[in-house]
């Protein structure tokens, strides 16, 4: 048995033995993921269990190296758990923006110490980060952002206002991107700072969504004193002062990444698949077709969409592993994903018909199709809009002039 | 299995590349169609072809092929599209050689696949009965006569029809017209008495032939598969040629892009390069995204098709659906962003447009496809 085969087996093994039932649903949504965090408290005792098994095997953050918590995993051997996991349908034991977004960042431009508190705190699910980039006037010209950062010796000084800050009210810590220059070129004047949120002078405020949930908020920092350094080597500056565009472009890859590696139709919310639920829902003509001519020829269009891009999502790693980077092809993906959730869900409210469009006595259910339907329009908007996407394979992949 | 393709795979693709490039560029096919070349293709580029082993690229190497299987065929076809090449390629190497080697007797692979190796014999497949692809509409007959039937009927769009030697029926030995079951494949010779071909130019310059066949009798030896359960092989045969097809679409589809992208970052208007404007970036951009959507999808059936024959039917289906919508799209724009001159015979885009239209009706356009998906997905 090849090295590879060898893992396999006991990767399957140890998933048959460690991942509880109840973990086998295969639906991770913002609803019934495990977060982790100081507020964090577990849905149920299946997710405690299983959280805690894969936290022992490093494997909430499986390619991390083992000194940061991770299980120092190779690509080969990352893809082949994500098969198994896949296989019998299993959750991820722990998300949030920490791995997906910070990690990876701090992994390419970190301090060994920074690591080690950091990428520690997120892989044992006790940290909770959020995002703070958006400010009002900075949106997808996020490089002309404001939030001012002073140099004041032994501390900083950040004064200013972020906006659409996902989960600001429940999370523990802040990256958070500020000026430290207001006279460079926009791109050269901004810092990657790290922040606790629990700081004097930050202030958040829920913002209110369609769907009439608040999963984000507009954060305030008055006068906030960051520390220089958290400890030897412990610099809460990533990267250097003023080249913080680098760290934060490297990150919005990553995010990009994530967003684009959704399972858009399936997954979020709802029935297994459309086709199925549309034929239980409108039921079928005599010749076996669904009852819906045109309805039909929309769901099938957009199984084969999502069909062909979830195998473009294996390919694009597959040739990375390979050696063949994805660069701004990300781009491609996040686009690609976004587009297909937003039709999915609108095909399952097309679907859903007036029950769809039926709410609760308080409002729209945190789990029904509505609020996913309402939730997914952020999709094309959030981690860089569908156009600011365009722009960049334009230019990065397609290399088309510039006006 | 990793979703990219091989050293040796990625080795034919360059060598395919370096050769069609030198040897059938855009030009040659012009030339072909511009001469009213009654063949439709070159012989001796066919030739110099099964000399490389493509022709029998996916004929096992015990009966003298080189044992590429499915992705290798795509990785021709690929290249082909890229540049509009014409040859026999697909009806022989691909539907011919897929249902002797799968479907056929121990002797009719011993008198077919050398022969389609070495390029001496060409192959084409008769299903089709009417303007859209219907395989299991079938009313061709093959009557039960003695040892064994008398087919008569006719058939339209046969791919290479006017060239093969061979011909592959598909005919009705039991039920009715519209049922999968009671079809039954027959390899006859092209060119018996019996046989009318009526050869059939094409909008793409390919050519195909109208087959009228009145009263062949054939023995029970020029059964190629089950009796009254030819579907199945027909469904394997059709399910390759999607595939291959999908790989011809999606390589025509890049290289329709890549020679729009070149104008746009050259043509100016207003003072500055149309690629600038970003209402054609944009269209650009999402073209991009859905060849790379296509690319994997079409990798993924050639790979089913040697992995798991028998299972690569619906995901053959899916990739002649992608490959069919990113090809006509690729081709409608390349023509729109080129503005005037896109809609010159002088100008290659307009021959993307034309071949990738046929491919997309042979075998089944995306609608046809996405019909038959919802179907088997019980909606
Ligand atoms: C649900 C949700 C969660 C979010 N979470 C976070 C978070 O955690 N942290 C954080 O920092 N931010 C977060 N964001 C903010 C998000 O990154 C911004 O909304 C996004 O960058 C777009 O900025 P904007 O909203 O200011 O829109 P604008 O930039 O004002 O865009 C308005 C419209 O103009 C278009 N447009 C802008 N520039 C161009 C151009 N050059 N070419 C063509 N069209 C253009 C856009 O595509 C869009 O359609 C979140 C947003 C949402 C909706
Ligand atoms: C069949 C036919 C008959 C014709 N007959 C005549 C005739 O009788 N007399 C005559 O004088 N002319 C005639 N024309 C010419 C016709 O008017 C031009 O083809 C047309 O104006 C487009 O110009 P172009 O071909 O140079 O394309 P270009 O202007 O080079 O356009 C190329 C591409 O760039 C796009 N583009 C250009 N500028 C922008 C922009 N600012 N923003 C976004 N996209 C842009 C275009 O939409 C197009 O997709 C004819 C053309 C055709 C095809």
């Amino acid at each position: 048995m090849s090295d590879l085969e060898q893992f396999r087996a006991e990767t399957r093994a140890w998933l048959a033995e460690n991942c509880p039932e109840e973990m086998r649903d295969g639906d991770i949504t913002a609803e019934n993921q495990c977060w982790g965090g100081r507020q964090w408290e577990f849905q149920s005792d299946a997710q405690k269990r299983w959280f805690e098994a894969a936290l022992e095997k490093g494997y909430t953050v499986p390619t991390w190296p083992k000194e940061y918590g991770g299980a120092g995993l190779t690509a080969d051997q990352a893809k082949i758990l994500t098969e198994e996991r896949d296989r019998i349908n299993a959750r991820k034991p722990l998300s949030n923006f920490g791995i997906s977004m910070l990690g990876p960042a701090l992994l390419a431009y970190g301090t060994h110490e920074q690591k080690l508190q950091h990428l520690g705190g997120i892989a044992r699910g006790q940290i909770r980060w959020c995002q703070g980039y958006s400010e009002p006037g900075a949106g997808s010209d996020l490089a002309s952002l404001k939030t001012k950062c002073e140099d004041k010796g032994d501390h900083w000084l950040i004064n200013g206002q972020k906006i659409w800050t996902s989960n600001a009210d429940i999370s523990d810590w802040i990256f958070c991107l500020v000026r430290t220059d207001f006279d460079a070129p926009k791109h050269k004047g901004i810092t990657f700072i790290l922040i606790d949120m629990a700081s004097e002078g930050i202030s958040v405020k829920p913002i209110i969504l369609i769907s009439g949930h608040s999963p984000f908020c507009e954060t305030f920092f008055d006068d906030v004193k960051v520390p220089k350094a958290y400890g030897e080597g412990n610099l809460s500056v990533v990267g250097e002062v003023n080249r913080g565009w680098d760290v934060a472009k490297n990150l919005l890859v990553h995010e990009r990444g994530m967003l684009g590696t959704m399972s858009p139709l399936r997954g979020s919310k709802g029935p297994e698949n459309l086709g199925g639920y549309a034929a239980e829902e409108i039921g079928l003509d005599l010749t076996g077709r669904l009852d819906d001519p045109a309805l039909r020829q929309k769901i099938a269009q957009a199984e084969i969409d999502d069909w062909a891009y979830t195998l473009t999502v294996e390919r694009m790693n597959d040739e990375a592993n390979a050696g063949n980077g994805l660069g701004a092809k990300s781009s491609m993906l996040k686009y690609a994903a976004s587009e297909l959730t937003k039709k999915g869900s609108e095909l399952r409210m097309d679907i859903g018909g007036t029950d769809a469009a039926t709410i609760g006595p308080d409002g729209i259910e945190y789990d029904s199709l509505a609020n996913t339907w309402l939730y997914n329009r952020a999709y094309s908007i959030l981690g860089g809009t569908t156009e600011v996407q365009l722009n960049i394979i334009s230019k990065r992949v397609l290399e088309l002039p510039s006006a | 299995m990793s979703l990219i393709l091989t050293e040796e795979q990625e080795m034919l693709q360059d060598a395919a590349h370096g050769f069609l490039d030198e040897n059938a560029p855009v030009a040659a096919f012009r030339e072909i169609r511009d001469s009213k070349n009654p063949d439709g293709f070159s012989r001796d580029l066919w030739h110099e072809m099964a000399a490389m082993g493509w022709a029998g690229i996916i004929v096992d190497e015990e009966f003298g092929g080189s044992g590429f299987g499915y992705v290798g065929a795509g990785v021709l076809a690929e290249q082909m599209g890229r540049n509009l090449t014409a040859s026999p390629f697909f009806s022989t190497s691909v539907l011919g050689a897929t249902a002797v080697q799968r479907y056929g007797t121990a002797k009719q692979k011993d008198q077919n696949l050398g022969a389609i190796c070495d390029g001496t014999a060409l192959f084409a497949l008769a299903v089709d009965e009417g303007p859209r692809h219907r395989p299991e509409h079938i009313e061709f007959s093959a009557k039960s006569h003695g040892n064994g039937y008398i087919l008569s009927g006719s058939k339209t769009f046969v791919a290479d029809g006017h060239v093969a030697n061979k011909l592959i029926i598909a005919a009705r030995t039991s039920g009715e017209a519209h049922d999968p079951s009671g079809i039954t494949l027959f390899l006859v010779d092209a060119d018996a008495a019996a046989i009318e071909r009526t050869h059939t130019p094409m909008i793409d310059s390919r050519n195909a032939a109208n087959i009228k066949v009145d009263g062949l009798e054939v023995t029970g030896d020029d059964i190629l598969g089950e009796v009254d359960g030819g579907y199945e092989a027909l469904e394997g045969i059709l399910s390759a040629g999607r595939a291959v097809l999908g790989a011809e679409m999606s390589g025509s589809s890049q290289r329709a892009f890549a020679i729009t992208t070149d104008y746009l970052k050259e043509r100016e208007q207003f003072g500055q390069k149309i690629g600038s404007f970003q209402g054609l970036q944009h269209r650009a951009a999402h073209l991009a995204t859905e060849i790379e959507m296509t690319k994997s999808a079409v990798l993924k059936s050639l790979q089913l098709l040697d992995d798991d024959f028998e299972s690569a039917s619906a995901t053959c289906s899916m990739a002649k659906a992608k490959s069919g919508m990113t090809a006509q799209l690729s081709t409608q724009e390349a023509i729109q962003m080129h503005g005037g001159i896109g809609v010159t015979d002088e100008y290659d885009v307009g021959l993307y447009f034309k071949r990738v239209h046929v491919a997309q009706q042979m075998f089944g356009d995306a609608g046809f496809h996405a019909d038959r998906l919802a179907k088997r997905s019980g909606y």
